[in-house]
């Protein structure tokens, strides 16, 4: 048995049929066509699949679809306005942030929620609010330097990500 | 010609040309792509170690709700594997089972959902055999067969070398440590879970979409198994959602699915689980060591005895290489003048081990890099000192025959000191806090193809456009280490376009010349080259043509910021699409291929095949920890680590394979574990992974992830494109026994084993309080046979690279034959 389901995908209204046990993943994947939300596990436990709904990270699947009508869902393909990538994608195209790029969609989805409240979050808020997304290729460290670089670019701050990882080694903090 | 001045791409951090799809989620991966009418396959695992399949029925299974087809063992009989020396896979399983996971049979139905639920019904008669758990029940010969094939009993493959006069050596010696350790096995992880779609092209062709590192490799073992004709069967890999080595064999879904694909006439998709994704495997070979080493008061090596014994799994695999790697790269790092290599593989009933990333070689270096800092401190010298001393220099030939070129071990040793203020530092720590350091080498490609021919191991087409359009046809795969961007540079930096003038069309069996794979830290050198080459000859071209334009005859054209022009008069030239347009009004279209073959390495005795490689990467790494003796806890706060990579192409991608080594490196040091157990009785005695998800399999996150210290080191290679050599394995080798070494620095323990529990730090502390010596490792080294040695003179003492009695040993018995090997090693 398939149910119709109404959800609001990155402002875009969306009516498809899904049965009722599928999480919130497979819809977007299978249903909505948005294959940019990956999955590691499937068990909650890699943070591939981070989307947000209603602001907040949630990891896709381990919420079902049914639970997402009339909420607000946004995705990695909502991220950009129209062709402008967001500050948090050039950064991480530029700092190299993404090298396979299969975590990428749930990191950025994830920093998206962290800036959103906190654009000059610090390097260990950045680390805690990431910590459940897992990596296995970068090291994180360029990530942090992204998301980082990304929040102070949205405020104005267009500090060089060099010299932001000066003034975080100046406060004793920085990777080198 | 490639002048350094005039570089505009090559050297610099420019933007990934993947990295915009990778932030918007553009990107397709395999699992991403679907096609009309495709239905889903899953297969049936055993769930039994090892066992005889007596019967099995699907009768039910096909009249399953949905259900479209089902394969069993009968229908793919043929066997394959990624060596020719080891074919010894199925795609189903059609008599028995070596692993919980091996699959027996392989059902398709039009949902995910009514595949699964299909093989509940599937009926398999078993009669169980000994499960061979492993070394101990490998090395009971009373215990059952894996295979028939291999050598002795459950051994797979032993190898003994001897180069010089290790006994000489060892009397040489003012100190003989001989120690024995225990590297345990770990995986991959990839974030993306395998995934395969095979299309059957409805005219007896059919195309597979796959996450695999080796698309060449795919397309061998598929011609073989189906029976087709190589050019009917088309592969394309997709970018791969991280590798790390765990997608460079072909694999049994990817082959049923085409199966299953041609007989149904429709699309097939599958996509593994994360607990398949642990069956898959392929990762690091357990492996128990014993090392013996002499030492002059210098702290200079006189020789080595060194003896691995290596927990294969199930499968084959790439397990005769990985046996030989466990002794190949020993040599050169420090000068080794007597060196005797004893190795062992043996079969286990678990899921098959393979390479992962450093294939075979973290292990050695392990021991190696851990004895050393024993013998600095028995000898009372400074343990980065005492490497120093001793580099293997470059342009040399070591004593197991590998020709060394460029080596910046020296400056790499250098600036981890200098950054992590070793000399001051170290003799002030407080407490529980300590600095180790350890050094390795990697090679930037294998100097020898898998399937013995005398082709290129990559190839690079170029078509270019009047438009000024370059098309750029190679088979390489990205895997998220940057071929793409690697490749791209490489034809626009020769030509003096821009990467949005370059058009890729890469890892495609029928429109893309064969690069072996992304395995080996091979690509960058390898394609490199081949794109250098093709981008020359396209170049040499248009300059022709444009200096026949403008009427300069013999002028030297230069090509930069998108113009050809003379260098004399740069106000003299055209635009690239002019010099391209005067090129074919001349000579027609315009392609060029360029191509890469390794120089022949010097060694010529039996296993000399494995080591050889165009260029050598080398790292230092220095590791501080803080750990507390009252749990054992190690935190790692901060990493030093600096790499040869010959020339940065790419700054920030040679700091991003770094920093993930350095991660990956950290895993396996303190976390990261191939752990099984045995079901109780009453539930089959069954060996299984003990984690096969991913909160339990430890990983770290970025709360573990310690601060790194990057500093790249360029000492360029004549081998590589640009002087460039490799970065995606040789920085994680070092950091696993410097976190030993530093844990011995920290507490006066020694730790011969990965991964550190905080119990092993423990156990080491409380046994040195009684008055031990406070260590963590195995107790013993099992009695192995490792047969007759081959026994090959050094270049010092004036060899010529062969074995004096490579006449008396033959091939041992129960190996695959030689016809056999033969046959599977004609070219392709």
């Amino acid at each position: 048995m398939e149910t119709a389901l109404k959800l609001n995908v990155n402002g875009e209204v969306r009516q498809v049929l899904a049965p009722a046990n599928h999480s919130l993943l497979e819809v977007l994947r299978e249903r909505c066509g948005l294959t940019g939300t990956k999955h590691g596990c499937e068990l909650g436990e890699c943070g591939a699949c981070t989307v947000l709904l209603d602001g907040e990270p949630v990891l896709a699947c381990l919420v079902l679809a049914v639970e997402c009508e009339d909420r607000r869902v946004e995705t990695v393909e909502g991220l950009s306005n129209g062709a402008a990538l967001h500050p948090l994608q050039q950064a991480f195209a530029d700092l190299g942030a993404a090298q396979c790029g299969y975590c990428t969609p749930g990191m950025l989805m994830t920093a998206k929620a962290l800036l959103d409240s906190n654009p000059l979050a610090s390097e260990m808020e950045v680390r805690e609010a990431l910590a459940g997304n897992l990596c296995r290729c970068t090291g994180y460290w360029k990530i942090v330097e992204a998301v980082q670089w990304a929040g102070r670019m949205s405020t104005g701050d267009m500090v060089p990500p060099q010299c932001l990882r000066e003034r975080n080694a100046a406060g004793g903090c920085s990777h080198g | 010609m490639a002048d350094t001045n005039k570089r505009k791409l090559i050297g610099t951090s420019f933007r990934r040309v993947d990295a915009v799809g990778k932030v918007s989620g553009r990107t397709q991966f395999a699992d991403d792509l679907s096609f009309p009418r495709m239905v889903f396959m899953k297969l049936l695992r055993s769930p039994l170690p090892h066992a005889q399949i007596v019967s099995i029925d699907t009768s039910a299974a096909e009249r399953a709700p949905g259900v479209v087809g089902v394969l069993t063992g009968s229908d793919v009989p043929v066997p394959f594997g990624i060596l020719p020396v080891s074919h010894d896979e199925h795609a189903l399983c059609p008599d028995k089972v070596r692993f919980v996971g091996d699959p027996v049979a392989a059902v398709a139905a039009l949902t995910e959902e009514q595949a699964q639920a299909a093989l509940a019904l599937v009926r398999v008669e078993w009669k169980q055999l000994d499960t061979i758990a492993d070394y101990d029940d490998a090395l009971d010969a009373s215990k059952d067969l894996i295979h028939t094939y291999g050598d002795d009993h459950n051994f797979h493959k032993k190898v003994s070398l001897r180069f010089g006069d290790p006994e000489a050596g060892f009397k040489q010696a003012d100190l003989v440590l001989e120690d024995t350790m225990f590297f345990d096995g770990n995986t991959h992880l990839p974030l993306e879970q395998h995934a395969t779609i095979a299309v059957p092209e409805g005219d007896g062709r059919v195309a597979v979409w796959s996450s695999t590192q080796t698309p060449h490799y795919l397309h061998k073992a598929l011609t073989k198994v189906l029976g087709l004709p190589a050019p009917w069967i088309r592969v394309i890999a997709l970018t791969n959602g991280g590798g790390f080595g765990g997608k460079s064999d072909p694999f049994n879904h990817e082959i049923a699915a085409a199966k299953m694909a041609l007989n149904l006439g429709r699309p097939v998709k599958i996509t593994l689980t994360r607990e398949e994704v642990f069956q898959c495997h392929r990762g690091r070979h357990p492996t128990l060591m014993s090392i013996r080493t002499g030492f002059r008061k210098d702290g200079s090596m006189t020789a080595q005895h060194l003896k691995t014994l290596l927990d294969g799994g199930a499968y084959g695999s790439y397990g005769v290489a990985s046996t030989y790697y466990t002794g190949a790269l020993q040599t050169v790092t420090y000068n080794l003048p007597h060196y005797q290599f004893d190795g062992a593989r043996v079969w286990t009933n678990k899921p098959p081990c393979g390479p992962k990333r450093g294939h075979g070689t973290p292990q050695p270096r392990f021991a190696l890099e851990v004895q050393l800092d024993k013998a600095a401190h028995a000898l009372g010298l400074d343990p980065a000192a005492m490497r120093l001393k001793q580099l293997q220099p470059k342009d040399s030939i070591t004593a197991n025959w590998l020709r060394v070129g460029s080596m910046g071990l020296g400056p790499c040793i250098e600036a981890v000191m200098r950054g992590s203020k070793w000399l001051e530092r170290r003799n002030a720590m407080p407490p529980g806090r300590g600095l180790g350091i350890a050094c390795s080498s990697y090679l930037s490609g294998a100097g020898l193809p898998i399937n013995w021919n005398h082709m290129p191991h990559s190839g690079v087409q170029l078509k270019l456009d009047r438009s000024g359009g370059v098309a750029v046809f190679c088979g390489q795969t990205e895997i998220g280490q940057g071929s793409d961007s690697i490749l791209a540079a490489c034809v626009a930096e020769i030509l003096g376009i821009s990467l949005q003038e370059i058009r890729l069309c890469v890892a495609d069996t029928d429109l893309t010349p064969v690069d072996l794979g992304s395995y080996s830290s091979r690509v960058t050198l390898m394609m490199g080259n081949a794109a250098v080459q093709a981008a020359e000859r396209a170049r040499e071209i248009l300059a022709r043509a444009a200096a026949e334009e403008l009427k300069l005859p013999g002028a030297n054209i230069v090509f930069a910021d998108g113009r050809v022009f003379d260098a004399a008069d740069p106000a003299r030239g055209m635009s690239f699409a002019a010099a391209v347009q005067a090129a074919e009004s001349r000579y027609g279209t315009i392609g060029t291929t360029g191509s890469y073959t390794p120089p022949r390495a010097p060694g010529r005795y039996r296993g000399a095949g494995v080591g050889p490689s165009p260029a050598y990467s080398y790292s230092a790494c220095i590791v501080e920890v803080d750990v507390d003796p009252a749990t054992g806890i190690v935190r790692v706060p901060d990493v030093w680590i600096a790499h040869d990579v010959g020339r940065a192409l790419n700054p920030t991608l040679v700091a991003g394979q770094v920093e993930g080594s350095i991660y990956m490196g950290i895993g396996e040091a303190l976390m990261e574990e191939s752990a099984f157990r045995r079901l109780p009785e009453k539930l089959s005695s069954a060996l299984v992974h003990k984690f096969p998800n991913m909160l339990e399999y430890k990983s770290p996150t970025f709360l573990d992830m310690p601060r790194v210290h990057t500093s790249i080191i360029e000492e360029p290679d004549a081998n590589g494109p640009f002087g460039a050599k490799e970065v995606g394995q040789g920085p994680l080798l070092p950091v696993m026994p410097a976190v030993s070494n530093a844990i011995f620095h920290a507490l006066g323990v020694r730790m011969d084993q990965v991964p550190i529990h905080p119990w092993m730090v423990f156990k080491a502390l409380e046994e040195k309080r009684r008055g031990g010596v406070g260590r963590y490792g195995p107790k013993a080294f099992p009695a192995v046979d490792y047969g007759a040695s081959l026994d090959v003179p050094t270049p010092a003492e004036g060899g010529d690279g062969k074995a004096r009695n490579a006449d008396d040993i033959g091939v041992r018995g129960g190996t695959m034959s030689e016809t056999q090997r033969q046959s599977q090693e004609k070219p392709c």
